[in-house]
């Protein structure tokens, strides 16, 4: 056959392919396994159906698709009054939300995209919220600078107008704490990393108690200024308007997941998965694993940084005890925990993982502390019938279950477009 | 033929403190297939290693058409046209066949090179174009292997590296690959086989070395070899009967 001809016989059977949106494969296959994949079979199919339905629509329409749901999350703190009475509570719920999505998200890209379990990953957090923290004038060091230099705070008469920049700051900082951290790290894999990891979250922690010149150790810092916008005549500070940091928050997330699909759809994407799939096939492919490993860490570090800016500047305390790996708000393990239940890889699933893990115990304060036993084992339970996670990425789950998701090529369908 | 493509001289190389080549001297000609055989532990596979950059030399030279190509990355070597097909499956097994085979092209940058490459490489091997959206991992180990020479293709190689392409697979399968490997060459690439079954690599190499203990020992034509009753007795089992 001339390769013409079977040119034109695959495009038709990509065409085929095209025409059936993954539904005679669901729909023709009888239905195997135990009596929950039967029992939750349509549920299952609801999901994949409209991820696929999702992946096919033309970019105008996943572009409205994706605004609607950004407007419907803005309208969160509107709407709360209509559901709860409690909505000034659920409104800091939400915000304590925002701030865990994000963080989630960003270590979605180390653990999901990138396929390094990272156990430290709330240094980067830390990290963050003390940059800001000393930066912007609190604690004892810049309390010491204005008693040498009374003048030192008449320079700079309001500091929390710096916030916007003060958060590029600490980000810079983390990328540079993720990239020095990262570098010698990097080099181990697997368990050897975890564990490495977990020792530099309580490094992290550590040095801020013990830094009592600059951190006030235990104590914490506190009266972390809030921020503000002055620009002409707007003049506005978050002051404690938790819905003024949800909506901040949720545009950095947007920000952020704008990037990752684009990182994640570029070359890089290719190369973390690559990475996470076989390391070595990798490096014999030319890509370069340390520097996308290297990569993936600071793009985490740098998220995990802005989340604490915003978490001290909202809370305007911070002390070591807020970052500790086990910390039931936004401790590594429990960041991590969000990734795994929600579903690594995907964008979505950071989300819901994040949402569950900081709504459920909520929801259930009622119940006292048994709602940590509740809630631990809806973790378990969750874990041993979907271990790929609520919304895993179709890619993830492919490889964790073995092949009964069928791929599209996402690097194919680029190539055809461009 | 004739000129030497690559060339190894006094390679000495090896893992942590201990080493397993001291002093490889080695040419490969071009266009020629190059079959390096030997015992287990010999170095067979840590010359392929070294010489991709995946190992770094400790001492001696190794040149690509008299370029210093020792030490340098794996990628600085990929990108002189030198590429490796690794012994073990080394596919992404949840990628599906043709993600894997643009995997091959990653370092290339100009998109449509990588498009007309792997529409050239579909036509040649029909089981990535006709089953492109399958998974890696559900392939057999021969398909597998396939894939994999037909994933080094991607960045159109002077040089192929195989290390013992045809372990764990069963004889058509086997046949299959050295019957591709065959194919390859006779398209102008070189290729430096290594190969446990000694007796089916030499059959289809030109030029033979035979390793222990990190050096070469002798060297020649692939029936040569074949026929040296010495080779016969140390590596390839089952001597001939009754020679003398």
């Amino acid at each position: 056959m001339s390769s013409d001809a079977e040119d034109r016989t695959r495009s038709q059977a990509e065409v085929t392919q095209e025409a059936t949106p993954g539904s005679t494969r669901q729909e023709g296959r009888p239905i195997q396994g135990s009596a929950w994949k039967r029992l939750t079979w349509p549920a299952r199919r609801v999901l994949r159906t409209a991820g696929d339905r999702y992946d096919r629509m033309a970019k105008p329409a996943r572009l409205g698709v994706s605004a609607g749901m950004v407007v419907l999350a803005a309208a969160v703190p509107v709407l709360l009054p209509y559901v709860t009475a409690d909505s000034g509570y659920w409104t800091s719920v939400a915000t304590k939300i925002g701030i865990a999505a994000l963080l989630a998200l960003g270590l979605n890209v180390v653990v999901g995209f990138a396929g390094l379990l990272d156990l430290g990953y709330v240094a980067f957090f830390a990290v963050g919220a003390y940059t800001f923290a000393l930066l912007s004038g609190a604690g004892r060091y810049a309390i010491a600078i204005s008693r040498s230099q009374p003048n030192a705070f008449k320079l700079l008469p309001t500091w929390h107008m710096y916030f916007w920049l003060l958060l590029f700051v600490a980000l810079l900082v983390a990328l540079i704490a993720g990239v020095v951290l990262g570098t010698p790290t990097l080099r181990l894999r697997g368990d050897y990393l975890a564990i490495v990891t977990l020792g530099f979250g309580e490094i992290v922690r550590i040095t801020a108690t013990n830094l009592n010149s600059l951190t006030d150790g235990s104590q914490g810092v506190n009266q972390i200024p809030h921020p503000a916008i002055n620009v002409g005549s707007v003049h506005y500070n978050f002051g404690l308007n938790n819905e003024a940091y949800y909506w901040l928050l949720l545009a950095v997330i947007v920000i952020w997941i704008f990037l990752l699909r684009r990182v994640n759809d570029s070359r890089i994407g290719r190369a973390w998965a690559a990475i996470r799939e076989d390391e070595l096939a990798a490096a014999s492919m030319g890509i370069p694993t340390i520097q996308m490993k290297l990569l993936a860490f600071a793009m985490g570090a740098a998220v995990a940084s802005l989340g604490g800016v915003i978490y001290a500047s909202q809370i305007g305390f911070i002390s070591p005890d807020s970052f500790q790996l086990f910390s039931s708000d936004f401790g590594s393990v429990i960041i991590l925990a969000m990734v795994v239940l929600g579903g690594m890889g995907g964008i979505a699933g950071p989300i819901v993982g994040a949402a569950l893990i900081i709504f459920l115990p909520e929801r259930f304060r009622f119940v006292g502390d048994a709602r940590f036993l509740i809630f631990g084992g809806v973790l378990v339970l969750v874990m041993v019938l979907r271990p790929q996670g609520i919304l895993p990425s179709r890619r993830r789950a492919a490889e964790l279950e073995g092949g009964e998701v069928r791929e599209t090529s996402v690097f194919e369908a680029r190539q055809a477009g461009s | 033929m004739g000129t030497a493509l690559l060339r190894l001289q006094g390679v000495v190389a090896g893992y942590g403190r201990g080493d397993v080549l001291h002093g490889v001297d080695l040419t490969v000609e071009e266009g020629a297939v190059t079959c390096l055989i030997g015992p287990n532990g010999a170095g067979k596979s840590t010359v392929l290693k070294t010489v991709s950059g995946l190992l770094r030399p400790k001492r001696g030279r190794i040149t690509l058409l008299g370029r210093d190509i020792g030490g340098l990355s794996p990628q600085a070597v990929l990108s002189h046209g030198v590429v490796h097909v690794p012994q073990e499956r080394s596919l992404f097994p949840s990628m599906s066949v043709w993600d894997n085979v643009l995997m091959g092209g990653f370092v290339l940058r100009d998109r449509a090179v990588v498009r007309r490459r792997i529409e050239h490489i579909a036509d040649r091997f029909p089981i990535v174009a006709n089953r492109r959206h399958e998974r890696a991992g559900s392939l057999s180990g021969g398909e597998q292997k396939i894939v994999e020479i037909a994933r080094a293709l991607m960045l159109d190689p002077v040089l192929v590296l195989m290390d013992e392409p045809s372990t764990g697979l069963d004889p058509r399968a086997r046949q299959l690959v050295f019957h591709t490997i065959t194919e390859i060459n006779e398209g102008g690439r070189t290729v430096l086989l290594v190969e446990q079954n000694a007796r089916s690599g030499l059959a289809i190499a030109h030029h033979g070395a035979v390793m222990e203990s990190g050096r070469v020992r002798l060297e020649g034509t692939g029936s040569s070899l074949l026929a040296d009753p010495e080779v016969a007795r140390l590596f390839l089992g089952a001597a001939p009967a009754n020679r003398g």
